[in-house]
């Protein structure tokens, strides 16, 4: 038993509909996890610093305005420059297979589209960051 | 982390890097042998940076209060560092930190540094893994550290033991007095403040909060009832220049000193009780189930069956 | 035979209590238990007092005595994306395919009040909607599209007074007589802090700004619906169809009051008010709540406002099916759901209806799919026959006994917001978001356990599929040319005309003064629509909301 997850919750860009962030943010934490939820419009800047500051093992970003493409790279990049190379960037929202696709290629964890079950959503994180905190010593 | 990991995590923590500093966090955080190893490298960065603590009921405004005091302090130039505690959930385990939702752009302001903390349950724990998480803020150069909290119980304890002057907030809406008086908050309050002042009955409340002040046995420091509208940053700048005031106070008559050795004896006190209850546990993990069983079916008594497991412990120190 | 219909209760509800409840199906959308049988002891139902005829107060029956006889309800697809010059060729496309009215959807960044070019609108410009940063957009917009002859529907909101603005000069422009326009702007600010979220400026100054709206609306454009009050938004976020129908209703009585304290008379503005409900699955449930509706703003604005004209009694709505209803997974059948819906919508009696397109929880809907989407609407009116009779559920006692119970939650959350003090302080104090986050999490628990089966989703599912059907992509380049024909714009236009008129909003945004005068003369002189923002933002502020998860 080690410590708890860190997941920042985050809805990134100017789109205000939360109800996704929120059912997740509840999901982890009743899963045992800490949930930094920073709210609504949050730039990938914003995002990454808090990602930092808060020594989070994942980011969970919420989008469904479309502009997914531009914000998960953005914030990949920024993280990495940050060196949070580490953590684990997912999300999900309004996102095609395609885009998908491309987004994990470039990097960027799963991403769970419309109708996808939190249950999967924390199993995922646990299993990665599991995976990840198994080649450190506690 | 390896400890060649923790070797290269200070060194960047002493050149300044966030990231490096979010780490040192977690690993204080988390306690044991390798937090040790931290705060012994840190302790003598120390500076005596000024600790507030922000604490009090729900709802009453108190992360639009410590946004409005981190930008006071940002605009006379002082780095800050600002450790935001909530409560865990004690059946799963898992919290939900969302102060930083009121702090929006100050995340990325390079002179602010914010950490959001889970109480974790641990009873008497939160005093010191906030204490020690602040130690960390102030050896990376914040020059003015807040603990904010909500005060429904122990954490206003917690973050009374964490800092040095407590501002207990409270807001006009109804009931907010008297579960402060209830919750003991008056107690740990170095400084009043009433928040959403602009709200009908702040002047009431106010009275109300001074009545029962002038009730109390005179001390040295009188503490002040003070009236902030925090989200238009009104009374801002009094509240800070009371807070400098407790500090001159605190200096002056000694009691600042106090406090700190006050603090340091709970803190060895803490230490010393983990340590002899892990090495009393481990030790007596294994006996106690069938002393339990002899208490449950009335052989002996929870007192019998501890003294017995005492004797056998110490004798084994010995 | 009411004796009968509760020996036959009974037994079914003896039957049902022998299964785990957590198992039970045989809840709505909304948790709500649905009775196996109603009769006729069940419903306390009082012709002349709870129905009346339609037409009639309480109009629970519907606004007009002969309904879709007399008027086919308006088929209104809500459509926006890329420039204006995109959005306007889907305009005239769909008025070529018999749309009867036009309904704009704006993109991100001109619903929270940013230009193009704004640093923060990266990524999103022409993304959910049309981007509008000026009048010369607004031009573009409607280019060829006579507004006199036309009503528009604009779901905008913290910036909807400016927009409006906007409206009204390019119509002056085309020639048009203002004092003829008609249509409706959504300026539902209330709804926002709610539920979606897009607001700016703080509750007061924002509620402010809508008054005016009311106001000059009233004074000068006696056809326009300034205000569609909506709990499309509410149901989205997750409440339940009681809280969507509560939480409307009661910002529609805050913005009465805001009204009638500005100096309004109720039965000047109150006909102009007009409403926006969502369309979900639970049939029968969402008619009950469209009837409801109608009864309670009767009864309310008759009794409580003492409004003299029976049209301020009306509550006329436009409905949209449930944009969360449709899935991902065999996206096909999004149609059904759609289909089922919208019968829904027209069976409680809306005015103007929208269809959602089957790829609309993929991308923005394709052209293919959006013309599927207004042929179901073409079906429903003249194949199926339903709009033939006049509330033709009247009188079932399941659906009077369901119309019943929503006007009783509802009246019941009205005395809760009242006990908080009104919508702004309750909505200060989280009320709603706490709600609203309650509902859903407990609608997605439902799922999880499969409590609640959704089709393609958690049963029934294509272990195979694979995403086929084409999705409309935004092109990289409408941020380039939007910013590249504001930069031109800027220089184009006369700064000093310009300034001037800004200095006259902050000046009357100060003074307190209607601000619809100014935003005119704004953006005449082609002040952005970043521009005025960021003036009222110096004088009002920001909001940031309360933390509820």
């Amino acid at each position: 038993m080690g410590r708890a997850i860190r997941v920042l919750v985050a809805k990134a860009g100017l789109d205000g509909h939360d109800r996704g962030a929120k059912v997740v943010a509840r999901a982890l934490r009743d899963a045992g996890m800490e949930v930094i939820y920073t709210g609504i419009r949050q730039t990938p800047e914003m995002i990454a610093e808090a990602a930092v500051q808060e020594d989070v093992d994942a980011v969970g970003l919420s989008l469904l305005s479309g502009a997914h493409m531009h914000i998960f790279p953005e914030v990949q990049r920024l993280l990495n420059d940050k060196g949070g190379d580490d953590i684990l960037l997912t999300g999900g929202g309004t996102i095609s297979d395609e885009d998908m696709a491309e987004l994990r290629a470039s990097g960027v964890g799963q991403l769970f589209g419309p109708g996808a079950s939190t249950r999967d959503i924390v199993e995922y994180i646990q299993t990665e960051i599991g995976g990840r905190r198994a080649g450190e010593p506690s | 982390m390896l400890e060649t990991d923790l070797d290269r995590t200070l060194e960047a923590f002493f050149t300044g890097q966030r990231r490096a500093a979010a780490r040192l966090i977690s690993v204080v955080e988390n306690g044991g042998p390798r937090a040790e190893d931290v705060l012994h490298q840190l302790y003598p960065r120390l500076t005596g940076a000024p600790r507030l603590g922000i604490t009090g009921p729900p709802g009453v405004g108190k992360s639009t209060l410590v946004d409005a005091l981190v930008r006071y302090h940002r605009k006379h130039d002082r780095r800050v560092g600002v450790v935001a505690v909530d409560p865990t959930s004690p059946f799963t385990g898992g919290a939900v930190l969302g102060d930083r939702v009121r702090m929006g752009d100050l995340t990325t302001d390079p002179g602010v540094f914010i950490r959001s903390m889970a109480t974790r349950g641990s009873l008497g724990g939160l005093a010191r893994a906030t204490k020690e998480v602040v130690d960390v803020l102030e050896a990376f150069g914040q020059q003015m550290l807040i603990v904010e909290t909500v005060g429904v119980g122990q954490t206003e304890m917690d973050v009374a033991q964490a800092t040095d002057s407590v501002v207990v907030v409270l807001s006009p809406e109804s009931g907010d007095a008297i579960q402060a008086m209830k919750a003991g908050l008056m107690e740990v309050a170095d400084i009043l403040v009433v928040n959403k002042a602009d709200r009908p009955g702040a002047g009431q409340m106010v009275r109300t909060l001074e009545a029962d002040l002038a009730m109390r046995p005179h001390s040295e420091w009188s503490v002040p009832v003070l009236v902030t509208v925090a989200s238009k940053g009104e009374g801002i700048a009094e509240l800070c220049a009371a807070v400098d005031e407790h500090r001159v106070h605190l200096e002056q008559s000694g009691d600042l000193a106090d406090r700190r050795r006050r603090r340091a004896q709970t803190e060895i006190t803490a230490v010393l009780r983990d340590r002899l209850w892990q090495r009393a546990h481990a030790r007596l993990a294994d006996e106690i189930p069938a002393w339990a069983e002899r208490v449950a079916a009335g052989q002996e008594t929870p007192y019998t069956a501890a003294r017995s497991l005492m004797a056998a412990f110490l004798e084994d120190s010995e | 035979m009411s004796d009968r219909s509760d020996d036959t209760t009974r037994a079914l509800l003896g039957s049902l209590h022998q299964r785990p409840s957590n198992d039970d199906p045989h809840v709505t959308v909304s948790g709500r238990e649905i009775r196996p049988l109603v009769g006729p002891d069940d419903v306390d139902i009082d012709h002349a007092r709870d129905l009346g005829e339609p037409g009639e107060y309480p109009y629970t029956r519907g606004v007009h005595a002969s309904m879709y006889r007399g008027k086919m309800w308006t088929m209104r697809q809500f459509a926006g994306f890329g420039t204006a010059q995109q959005t306007n060729e889907r305009y005239r496309f769909l008025l070529s395919r018999g749309q009867t009215g036009l309904s704009v959807a704006f993109d991100l960044p001109t619903l929270m009040g940013r230009d193009s070019d704004d640093p923060w609108c990266m990524g999103e410009v022409g993304k959910c909607g049309v981007a509008i940063s000026s009048l010369e957009d607004m031009e573009t917009l409607f280019d060829g599209i006579p507004l006199a002859d036309i009503s528009t529907s604009m779901t905008i909101n913290s910036p909807a007074a400016i927009i409006w603005a906007m409206y009204i000069a390019a119509a002056e422009k085309q020639g048009a007589d203002i004092t003829k326009l008609r249509g409706t702007l959504q300026n539902d600010i209330l709804k926002e802090f709610i539920a979606q979220k897009e607001f700016i400026f703080p509750p007061l100054p924002s509620m402010k700004l809508v008054v005016d709206t009311i106001e000059y609306g009233t004074n000068e454009m006696p056809q326009f619906n300034t205000i569609s009050i909506s709990g499309y938004h509410i149901r989205e976020a997750g409440s339940t169809s009681v809280q969507e129908l509560a939480f409307t209703l009661a910002d529609g009585f805050a913005y009465v009051d805001a009204a009638i304290e500005a100096g309004l008379d109720v039965d000047d503005f109150a006909p102009r008010l007009s409403f926006f409900f969502n369309s979900h699955l639970d049939f029968f449930e969402e008619i009950a709540k469209f009837r409801a509706a109608r009864r309670i703003w009767a009864r309310h604005m008759k009794d409580r406002y003492k409004a003299k004209n029976p049209r301020s009694w009306l509550l006329r709505f436009h409905t949209q099916t449930a944009g969360c209803s449709l899935t991902a997974q065999q996206p096909m059948l999004n149609v059904v759901r759609t289909a089922y819906e919208a019968l829904a919508g027209v069976l409680g009696g809306t005015q103007s209806l929208h269809t959602n397109s089957l790829d609309e929880a993929l991308a923005l809907p394709s052209e293919e799919s959006v013309e599927i989407a207004l042929r179901t609407q073409q079906i429903l009116a003249h194949e199926t026959g339903v709009a033939s009779t006049v509330d033709p559920l009247a009188g079932s006692y399941f659906v009077e006994k369901l119309t019943n119970d929503m006007e009783a939650g509802a009246e019941a959350y009205f005395a809760r917001i009242n006990e908080l003090g009104g919508v702004v302080p309750a909505l200060e104090e989280g009320f709603f978001q706490r709600e609203i986050a309650d509902a859903a999490h407990w609608y997605q628990e439902a799922l999880e356990r499969k409590q609640r089966v959704v089709v393609g989703v958690n049963e029934y599912v294509n272990p195979d599929e694979k995403q086929q059907i084409p999705l409309l992509r935004i092109d990289k380049e409408v941020a380039q040319t939007q910013n590249a024909k504001l930069a031109a714009l800027k220089t184009r236009r006369d700064p000093a005309a310009c300034a001037a008129a800004l200095k006259r909003v902050e000046q009357t945004a100060q003074d307190g003064g209607n601000l619809m005068p100014p935003f005119i003369e704004a953006v005449k002189a082609y002040a952005s629509l970043g521009e005025i923002i960021e003036t009222l933002k110096g004088v009002y502020g920001e909001y940031t909301e309360p933390i509820i998860i």
